[in-house]
């Protein structure tokens, strides 16, 4: 599991990498009340603004953290945000993405990393 | 998310809410911009409670104020629904007035010459230009009058007060300010102050408690019935937590106040009303009752307020129903259809509704498109989503008249 300042983990298996925010990030943005996500198969640019999420306090962005091709959303949450809060590194991934360069999640911290950052 | 809570999704980008209420306002639509130390801020009789109990704490009007507690702004929506919610609204300004009630009526378009003792009736200070100053609550205590104003207008009220009504404005300094909201207000309360059960929506009374004297009123800011109790500063945080030591109560932040309120169609000062918007156009011409259109017309603002009122005003405050799930927020451009390039309305307050389960929004619309049933376009994030102009409220008010 790597993870983003943006408060986003990715979990990379066998090339797909899965995409969600942290249970921090679900916790300060308190309730989640309306998400929407790229369309499959989009190609997206690392820091592209591809998801909004609002909670009960604010809109949001969430930026793609790598380059690559949108290849499975989660409508799950689109039809009910509140999971997002309940359950946010499980059930309530947001995206899967093809990378186009691996090698841009070389510099995205680890878990240790991501704990020390949120302190 | 903004920055105030100390982490950034990409940057917050709510048009207008997320930056920090435009005006100084009464409640937690917006997560406040942490613009300034804590330390400047004035703390309420409740600080510690609130602490305690793992408030989130947020610099609004001058205080800080718990804007959510661990159970979230939807449950405690919800719960003030189903159950009772306590509210700390002590950074609300208390004034006394020993003045004769026509006296205030040089300032309120309101009929307080009329307001029998022991009632309660809201108000609105007005310019000169027919703009609301403030919104308030106006009591007649019998040998006086007690006025409730809004926290980032208290100072501005009170000199206005004293230019006109002199060394008849007494400001309340000692005491805090709770509400108690929710269907089991009434039975929570009547506990500690018999007699609370016999008011009606709008009496005001003093009730004797182990509290000291609280000065008690049937009303509130929710939709809800319930009670705004006045007490002694160094009695509320005993008083705040025998309320709380029963099951039913919990204790609830401006965020979910914000989305009771707008539910319950009720305007923020500020944000939904302020200098430039009318009585008549917030569609507030209930609070000026007749004897003041037509006998004591004497009123800052009469001659446009009375004009709006006969001939109508050019814009109407108006409810909104955003389609699908996406809460069109305050500072949301509108237009009339999808493609024209001329705006014309701003929504002034937006959120998710819980007890509606759906965005919820209030703005301002020419008069020939503030009939319910008119579908409206608004800017969400560079898409114009449709909304249904829709009578407020989102939530019909559960008062006990």
């Amino acid at each position: 599991m790597k993870f983003t300042e943006e408060h986003e983990w990715l979990d990379d298996v066998d090339g797909i990498v899965t995409v969600g925010i942290t249970a921090h990030a679900a916790e300060q943005l308190g309730d989640i009340v309306f998400v929407e996500l790229p369309d499959p198969g989009a190609s997206v640019s690392k820091d592209d603004e591809i998801v909004v999420i609002e909670s009960v306090k604010a809109a949001s962005d969430i930026l793609a953290p790598i380059d690559g091709e949108i290849v499975e959303v989660n409508e799950a949450i689109v039809e009910d945000p509140a999971k997002v809060n309940e359950d946010p590194e499980g059930e309530a991934w947001f995206f899967k993405i093809r990378p186009e360069d691996v090698s841009q999640m070389d510099d995205l911290m680890d878990e240790k990393e991501y704990k020390e950052f949120i302190g | 998310m903004t920055p105030a809570e100390g982490i950034t999704i990409s940057g917050s980008r709510t048009e207008g809410a997320s930056n920090g209420p435009k005006r100084p306002s009464d409640a937690g639509r917006d997560i406040p911009v942490r613009d300034r130390a804590m330390s400047d801020l004035k703390r309420t009789g409740l600080y510690e409670l609130h602490v305690e109990l793992g408030a989130r704490m947020v610099p609004f009007a001058g205080w800080e104020m718990p804007v959510q507690y661990p159970l979230g702004v939807m449950k405690e929506h919800l719960h003030t629904r189903a159950a009772a919610g306590l509210f700390d609204v002590s950074h609300m300004g208390q004034v006394i007035l020993r003045c004769p009630p026509e006296a205030l009526e040089a300032l309120v378009p309101v009929d307080v010459a009329g307001l029998a003792e022991g009632r309660q009736r809201y108000g609105l200070f007005t310019d000169e230009s027919g703009g609301i100053l403030d919104d308030l609550m106006i009591a007649n205590r019998g040998d006086h009058l007690f006025l409730v104003v809004n926290a980032a207008m208290a100072e501005r009220d009170i000199a206005h007060l004293r230019e006109h009504l002199g060394d008849a404005v007494e400001p309340v300094t000692n005491r805090a300010l709770l509400a108690l909201q929710g269907p089991k207000a009434e039975e929570t309360l009547a506990r500690i102050a018999p007699g609370v059960a016999e008011m009606r929506f709008m009496d005001v009374a003093v009730i004797p408690s182990d509290f000291g004297d609280l000065w008690v009123s049937r009303s509130g800011y929710t939709g809800e019935d319930g009670y705004e109790i006045s007490v002694e500063e160094t009695n509320a945080d005993p008083l705040a937590r025998a309320i709380l030591a029963h099951d039913a109560v919990e204790t609830i932040g401006l965020g979910a106040r914000d989305s009771l309120r707008l539910e319950a169609g009720l305007c923020l000062y500020g944000t939904d009303i302020d200098t430039t918007t009318t009585p008549v156009e917030a569609d507030l011409g209930w609070a000026i009752q007749k004897v003041r259109r037509t006998e004591r017309t004497d009123f800052p603002g009469a001659d446009v307020i009375l004009d709006q009122l006969a001939n109508g005003a050019p814009r109407k405050r108006v409810g909104l129903l955003p389609e699908g799930r996406a809460p069109m927020r305050a500072g949301t451009v509108l237009y009339a259809d999808e493609t024209d390039a001329d705006p014309i309305g701003t929504i002034t307050s937006g959120a998710f509704g819980p007890s509606i389960e759906g965005p919820m929004s209030m703005g301002y619309l020419p008069a020939d498109r503030a009939t319910p049933g008119t579908t409206v376009y608004g800017d969400v994030r560079g898409k114009r989503r449709p909304a249904t102009v829709t009578p407020l409220p989102f939530r019909p008010a559960t008062y006990k008249r």
